[in-house]
């Protein structure tokens, strides 16, 4: 299967790529230009950000001097802990992503292949939820969070996350589009539907189970408006989105600082997302030739 | 059938109390855990946000929150009342945004995922390129795209060296939806492409072999197999797509404030500043839930009129 795949694979490069040069060199140049459009505003922030207060406004994008005095400024301000900030958001999302993953696959299996009363009533008051601005639910789930003593805290900012039906919806979807044979197949040999699931179903579920998970690490790593309400008090404890609007907020007009702090937050999920990225191609080019 | 064999597991697992009525208990503990988390903090925060919809409920004033029945509604529907004007005009620039933006963020996803379901060097390169921006927060593309929207940014240094006028972006219209919506395609528009992408390395290639071996160029194979077998993709996307437009509020709250004149504020943003700088509770909770309900009336079209071939 493997090799008759990858036949298959270069028979088809030949057969596209091959078929005359102009189009060769055209699908590069749309490429090339699109990747522009996604590279250049990044490059821009890390040349602005190692500017001189006088280059900020220039449009060279080689700084002529460049200095690392944005960068100082930022860390030596002692109002703004970026580490502690970093350390929140990851121990956040990681904490959100995991248990997400979780609760989302079992609820998914069960809307899309297990019969139960109320199951197409429940389904159905999901799938309203989705389509409500989350904004109506941030008051009242305010005042929940401020009854149960969680503001301030890091409970308070991922628990009311657990509720959201995205993942559920997005398992139930995958689930659906698995073929029923094989659950027949392991309760005709006497499994349960425990055992089906985690040994049959689960382990087919890799590829969207890593994307559920690197998509529900970013929702919650750019969470801004949720953990600003309930972390907004105290300083120390923001996460990064948070701490990068006080930065703003304080260095309004100041470019170049700005930039620097946004290069500091970014960097770090860059180098996140390089691991996650790699790990994802892997498993679903991998998925792709074995199923 | 799958549902016979759970059922009679379920009676040969002992759930005595169940067993006439052969409905397992098992399913209701797949769902328990999300249940839980979701009667709490979305089924419950429903209710409780129509009930404080029908009251004054200032948060700053606890001790003075009257039952008001149907005002708040009624306000948002009575052009003589204060709300009246902003709210629409709030609702007006939302759906100006979904209309700038759907398309650009379903169309040139579908054509980024295509682009990157081919076979060449380098393609793996460019998906993450693509993708990269969704890892950044609200806060760094919105402040990011603020900067370069700036009078004196790179953009506007640009059309000075192509011998154009300046132009004030972020404090003119459509100059403001224009800044918006670029920082929008740019920032979130690798999360459909991946989607999009997901789904066409699924379409069987014997599909297109078969379609090749019968003549069919690649324009009739996009059309005829690539188009349909993405359909249910596609509605998904478009809909998620047409949520998250309508739920425009850290780009124009970072960008520009909301201005020009009020120009770029969103409902949610509208909602935002009613609920959380004015404290009036009540009138927000009534303008998310005439939100809701018109996103609702969208989304049952969306799928009705795009998602009906399904079930063919």
């Amino acid at each position: 299967m493997t090799t008759l795949q990858k036949v298959q694979d270069i028979q088809e490069t030949d057969v596209e790529i091959g078929e005359s040069r102009l189009s060769r060199s055209l699908f590069y140049l749309v490429l090339i230009l699109f990747a522009l459009f996604f590279l250049l505003p990044l490059l821009w922030m890390v040349v602005t950000a190692f500017k001189p207060f006088e280059e900020w406004l220039t449009p060279n994008w080689i700084p002529m001097n460049p200095t690392l005095e944005n960068f100082t400024s930022i860390f030596n301000d002692k109002s703004l802990p970026v580490v502690n900030w970093f350390l929140n958001s990851l121990l956040i999302a990681s904490l959100f992503t995991l248990v997400i993953l979780i609760i989302d696959s079992l609820a998914g299996y069960a809307y899309a292949r297990l019969e139960f009363p109320g199951k197409n009533l429940l389904f159905g008051l999901m799938l309203a939820t989705l389509v409500m601005p989350g904004i109506m639910f941030l008051i009242p789930n305010y005042l929940t969070v401020a009854r149960l003593g969680w503001i301030g805290s890091i409970q308070g900012v991922i628990v009311p996350g657990f509720a959201g039906v995205f993942g559920v919806f997005f398992m139930r979807q995958f689930f659906q589009s698995l073929p029923k044979e094989l659950e027949e197949a392991a309760y005709i040999d006497g499994a349960s539907i425990w055992r089906t699931f985690f040994s049959v179903i689960l382990p087919l579920s890799k590829g969207p189970l890593i994307t559920l998970g690197i998509i529900t690490f970013l929702t919650s790593w750019n969470d801004f408006l949720w953990p600003l309400l309930i972390l907004g008090g105290d300083r120390q404890e923001l996460t990064l989105p948070v701490g990068l609007a006080t930065l703003q907020g304080q260095y309004t007009f100041d470019y170049g600082k700005l930039m620097a702090g946004a290069l500091v937050l970014t960097v770090p999920v860059l180098i996140l997302y390089a691991v996650f990225q790699r790990y994802i191609i892997r498993s679903i080019s991998m998925t792709g030739i074995k199923g | 059938m799958a549902t016979t064999n759970v059922e009679s597991i379920n009676v040969s697992a002992g759930t005595a109390a169940r067993k006439k009525k052969n409905v397992s208990i098992v399913p209701y503990l797949f769902i328990a855990p999300h249940l839980i988390f979701f009667t709490a903090f979305l089924a419950w925060p429903f209710i409780y946000g129509i009930y404080i919809s029908l009251f004054r409920f200032d948060f700053l004033q606890p001790n003075n929150r009257p039952f008001v029945g149907l005002r708040n509604y009624a306000n948002l529907i009575d052009p003589g009342s204060v709300q009246f004007p902003k709210f629409w005009n709030s609702l007006g620039n939302t759906a100006e945004f979904i209309l700038w933006s759907v398309v650009p963020l379903v169309g040139i996803a579908l054509i980024l995922a295509v682009l990157l379901n081919r076979n060449y060097p380098g393609r793996g390169l460019f998906r993450t390129i693509f993708f990269a921006p969704y890892t950044l927060s609200v806060t760094v593309a919105a402040v990011l795209w603020w900067w370069i929207f700036q009078q004196t940014g790179i953009v506007n240094q640009a059309l000075q060296g192509f011998g154009l006028k300046p132009v004030n972006w972020l404090g003119d219209l459509p100059g403001a939806w224009v800044a918006i919506t670029i920082c929008t395609v740019w920032w979130t528009i690798g999360f459909n492409t991946i989607i999009l992408l997901t789904a066409l390395q699924e379409i069987p290639k014997s599909l297109y072999e078969a379609a090749s071996l019968d003549g069919a160029n690649s324009r009739q194979q996009f059309f005829l197999i690539t188009i349909p077998m993405l359909r249910s993709v596609l509605v998904f996307v478009l809909t998620i797509t047409l949520i998250a437009s309508a739920n425009l509020f850290g780009q124009p709250y970072i960008m520009t404030a909301g201005g020009p004149a009020d120009g770029t504020q969103t409902v949610i943003y509208r909602i935002f500043f009613e609920g959380m700088l004015r404290g009036q509770m009540g009138t927000a909770a009534a303008m998310s839930i005439f939100v809701a309900l018109l996103l609702m009336v969208l989304t049952y079209l969306n799928f009705k009129f795009f998602g009906q071939t399904e079930q063919q």
